[in-house]
């Protein structure tokens, strides 16, 4: 059964459509990646997934439950998280409260918890830093401890790891193998490794519709995506 | 800003509805002028540098306490110091504001509160000094001229319409050059924003600040030659209005409450929405008090300001979003 | 120690030196330091939402005046007695921050400042209008008689000091207690990152509420202890100055410190107390330390408190 499901979602712009009519299915346990060159719709779809961008028209189902009117705190609490394309946490306060405040919603034990949800991402030693003192990488780190710590059914990643060093999208790599046990997870991503190295299968936005769904090595092989993304498709 | 509608509608008590409400109408016409000239200021600030200018009002009283300082210096015939007065104060109040924005605005990065903030302490800052200086009096400012213009009104009499002129119906010269002299003004700054190179620096910058800089428009300077000329729109305003009302430390409140309700009832930052919003508003301010009083009528011009910025960002007039 | 209990210390030192300085303080100064400590609540309250919310009220003097009235008018007109008086004023302090703010936080940036403001000038124009009941600018003075509060006659000067200390005390608890609870750490993590707090699954609306309601309401208590220990409600109380003075102690003390509005409502009040006795046109002075603190001190007092001696300053 789907975790995730959409129909007929679209978003328009004025007169552009952003997205279009984009059937979407996601299988519970699976990791999916989404793809797409720059401005194929990607962040706006997953936008109306979460609830940050409200849909000009369809419909998104999570855990059998029409969840399209629900607003973004809400999906959140029925088993979603989320983490920003642009590096998005609490600058000022400790690693520990950054991680503390996702595990306090859903009135976890923040003393057992943050510590481990900490050492997990390798920031354990780092818990009374203040966020905004860390790293770029360490930060993306942490965004993802922050989601890890939610407990979510649906983990999406948009673009986890741009700006990363290599060893560490090594270790991004092998902590997403580890997630799929716990979740469902949704990748946007650039780095064509990271999506080959990690994802069960492929879906290919271009120009707001799917272009193409598959395995990594059906996509691999599709002449459709390597057009899109070399930029002479018509498609 | 001291509405000249009720001065006049407490002389006439007595007088018949129809010719009431035309004078309410004149009267409410100059509100109009002076405040569109005011809240075009305003909005100019913010149109273009995105901020909210809350010593505005300090401005506009600025502008006709110098006037009466200005005036007073020259003497002799009163049409030379009100000449002097309506060239001197607004450039002096320019330039005050031009220098604020280098020493102040400026080193806050325009950030939208923090402007407000100290704004709001140059608001006490300015009101405080005038009151050290100039002190707690009123002072008026003498009119160039001032002839009084009885006005005609119809009335059906037995052999059909015909005209006669009610006691109380009647203007001044000074108050139609108010209503004339705004009007020329507010089409100066039509055309300059329309029709000259500073326009169109100004219009770049308020399109995008960091675009405008990276084509090489000097978006600091231009950023104090607008705060200055905002504030010296409102100081002319003021020059107009002191012959009528007086100059007084305290007599910049309404005025920048009034711009306010003007440029967000028109829209902020739309120029062309503001002078329909002050006209509107100077006119039912003073057709209102006819039947409200003008304590009700700001109580509900306050309460709908505030449920417009709430429901309808836009203004009532704009169609794009805020 | 923990930083909990360095927290109970700082702050329980601080009421203690309080109730200490009322068997010592001349009585000039005694008096003075009441009236702070009610003022210093009433900046507890803006800074609620303010420094930890953070959110910019141009609009509080309507709770302050909401509290106020909301006791003065039934004292004078339907003989409440204090007590009862006292809940009113809470009360209505409570509903117009659910109303107020249920319509300004549709609103968000510099459009909720000039919403604020355009409320609290609405209520301010309304107590004026209503004259025959609010006696507007002259005001409303309650009698000696009016202002015994469970046998306590709050117009002597000792009785009104420990009452304004009691008020103060609660309320800085409660601050303390709040900004701790995980409601009030989410309020932080709102003033952080909105967005993220949100796509943590925090209704990040319902929580803004609440902390205007708090706010307003902890506001609206200063405002109706002021009208009973001081046996005066005006109009003068929901002006724009009373809405500009709390934003001022808070900057200076420091937002988001709960020790910073006492500080900084103490620190101006002597500024001003002093400054007046030169000129007319004190006020200056609020300016030009609202220009110099925007300028050269964003985080006030308290926030050099932070930085230099203790981050974990609540």
């Amino acid at each position: 059964m789907s975790l995730l499901q959409t129909r007929g979602l679209t978003k328009a712009f004025g007169g552009l459509h952003a997205v279009q009519d984009v059937d979407f299915d996601l299988p519970e346990g699976e990791v999916r990646a989404l793809i797409g060159p720059n401005g194929a719709g990607k962040t706006t779809f997953v936008g109306m997934l979460c609830g940050r961008v409200a849909p000009t028209a369809g419909a998104v189902r999570f855990a059998g439950a029409d969840i399209s009117r629900l607003p973004a705190h809400r999906r959140i609490r029925e088993g979603m998280a989320y983490t920003f394309q642009i590096t998005s946490v609490f600058a000022r306060l400790s690693c520990r409260e950054n991680v503390a405040l996702a595990v306090r919603r859903r009135k976890g034990d923040a003393a057992r918890e943050v510590p481990a949800a900490l050492a997990r991402v390798g920031l354990g030693d780092r818990a009374d830093q203040l966020a905004g003192d860390l790293s770029y990488g360490h930060q993306r780190l942490l965004e993802i401890a922050m989601g890890l710590a939610q407990k979510p059914r649906l983990l999406i990643l948009d673009e986890p790891t741009q700006g990363l060093a290599d060893s560490e999208i090594e270790g991004f790599v092998a902590l997403v193998r580890e997630v799929r046990a716990e979740a469902t997870v949704l990748l946007i991503e650039h780095n064509m490794s990271v999506v080959m190295d990690t994802a069960d299968r492929i879906t290919v936005l271009n120009f707001g519709e799917v272009l193409a769904e598959g395995t990594p090595e059906e996509i691999h092989a599709d002449g459709r995506v390597q057009d899109a993304y070399l930029g002479t498709g018509d498609a | 800003m001291r509405l000249p509608g009720r001065a006049a509608a407490g002389n006439v008590a007595g007088m018949e509805f129809g010719p009431y409400l035309m004078l309410a109408t004149l009267e409410g016409a100059v509100t109009a002028a002076v405040l569109a000239l005011t809240a075009v200021g305003l909005s100019l600030v913010f149109g273009i540098m995105r901020v909210v200018n809350v010593a505005h009002g300090e401005f506009f009283m600025l502008g006709a306490v110098l006037a009466w300082w200005v005036a007073s210096w020259f003497g002799g015939h009163a049409a030379i110091g009100f000449v002097a007065a309506a060239v001197l104060a607004p450039l002096l109040v320019g330039a005050l504001a031009a220098l604020a924005d280098v020493t102040v605005l400026k080193r806050v990065d325009y950030d939208p509160e923090r402007t407000i903030v100290v704004t709001i302490g140059l608001l006490y800052v300015i009101q405080q000094v005038v009151l050290m200086t100039y002190g707690p009096e009123a002072r008026p400012v003498e009119p160039p001229f001032n002839a009084r213009l009885a006005l005609p009104w119809v009335e059906w009499g037995e052999s059909g319409p015909a005209l006669y002129w009610p006691w109380g119906l009647s203007t001044t010269s000074y108050k139609l050059f108010v209503i004339g002299a705004a009007a020329v003004v507010l089409a100066a700054v039509w055309l300059l924003m329309r029709h000259t190179r500073i326009g169109l620096v100004l219009r770049a910058t308020q399109m995008d600040g960091e675009m405008a800089q990276v084509f090489g428009i000097p978006v600091e300077r231009v950023y104090a030659f607008t705060f200055g000329l905002g504030a010296a729109l409102a100081a002319l305003g003021a020059v107009l209005i002191v012959p009528i009302q007086q100059a007084h430390y305290l007599m910049g409140g309404d005025p920048l409450l009034l711009s306010f309700i003007v440029v967000i009832i028109g829209g902020l930052g739309s120029l062309p929405g503001t002078v329909v919003a002050a006209l509107l508003i100077g006119l039912s301010d003073g057709i209102i008090s006819v039947f409200f009083s003008p304590t009700l009528a700001k109580i509900l011009a306050t309460l709908l300001v505030a449920l417009v910025l709430v429901f309808r960002p836009q203004g009532l007039f704009g169609t794009r979003a805020a | 120690m923990s930083d909990g209990a360095k927290a109970a210390v700082l702050h329980g030192a601080l009421i203690a030196a309080l109730f200490a300085l009322h068997f010592v303080l001349p009585a000039y100064h005694h008096g003075n330091l009441a009236r702070v400590m009610v003022l210093a609540t009433y900046a507890m309250g803006y800074n609620l939402l303010f420094g930890y919310t953070g959110l910019l009220s141009l609009g509080h003097a309507m709770f302050f005046a909401a509290g106020m009235y909301g006791m003065a008018l039934p004292v004078t007109h339907l003989g409440w007695a204090p007590g009862p008086a006292l809940l009113s004023g809470l009360a209505a302090g409570a509903l117009l921050s659910l109303v107020a703010g249920a319509l300004a936080l549709r609103t968000v940036g510099v459009a909720f400042l000039i919403v604020t403001l355009m409320f609290a000038q609405a209520v301010y124009l309304t107590v004026l209008y209503f004259a025959e009941w609010t006696n507007a600018d002259d005001g409303l003075v309650l009698q000696r008689a009016e202002r015994v509060l469970w046998g306590l006659d709050l117009s002597d000067a000792g009785v009104r000091y420990l009452a304004a200390l009691v008020l103060f005390s609660v309320c800085l608890v409660l601050s303390l207690w709040l900004v701790r609870r995980p409601f009030g750490k989410v309020l932080i993590a709102i003033r952080e990152n909105e967005a993220r707090a949100e796509m943590l699954g925090y209704d990040v609306f319902a929580h803004k509420l609440g902390a205007v309601v708090a706010s307003g309401t902890m506001s609206a208590a200063a405002g109706a202890a002021y009208g009973l220990l001081f046996g005066y409600a005006g109009a003068s109380f929901a002006g724009v100055q009373y809405s500009i003075l709390p934003l001022l102690w808070v900057l200076l003390g420091g937002a988001g410190t709960v020790i910073g509005p006492f500080l900084g409502a103490l620190f101006t009040f002597y500024l001003i107390d002093i400054t007046s006795g030169f000129t007319t046109a004190y006020m200056a002075v609020v300016g030009v330390v609202l220009i110099a603190l925007t300028l050269f001190a964003p985080q006030g007092i308290g926030g050099e408190i932070r930085r230099r001696v203790w981050r974990g300053l609540p």
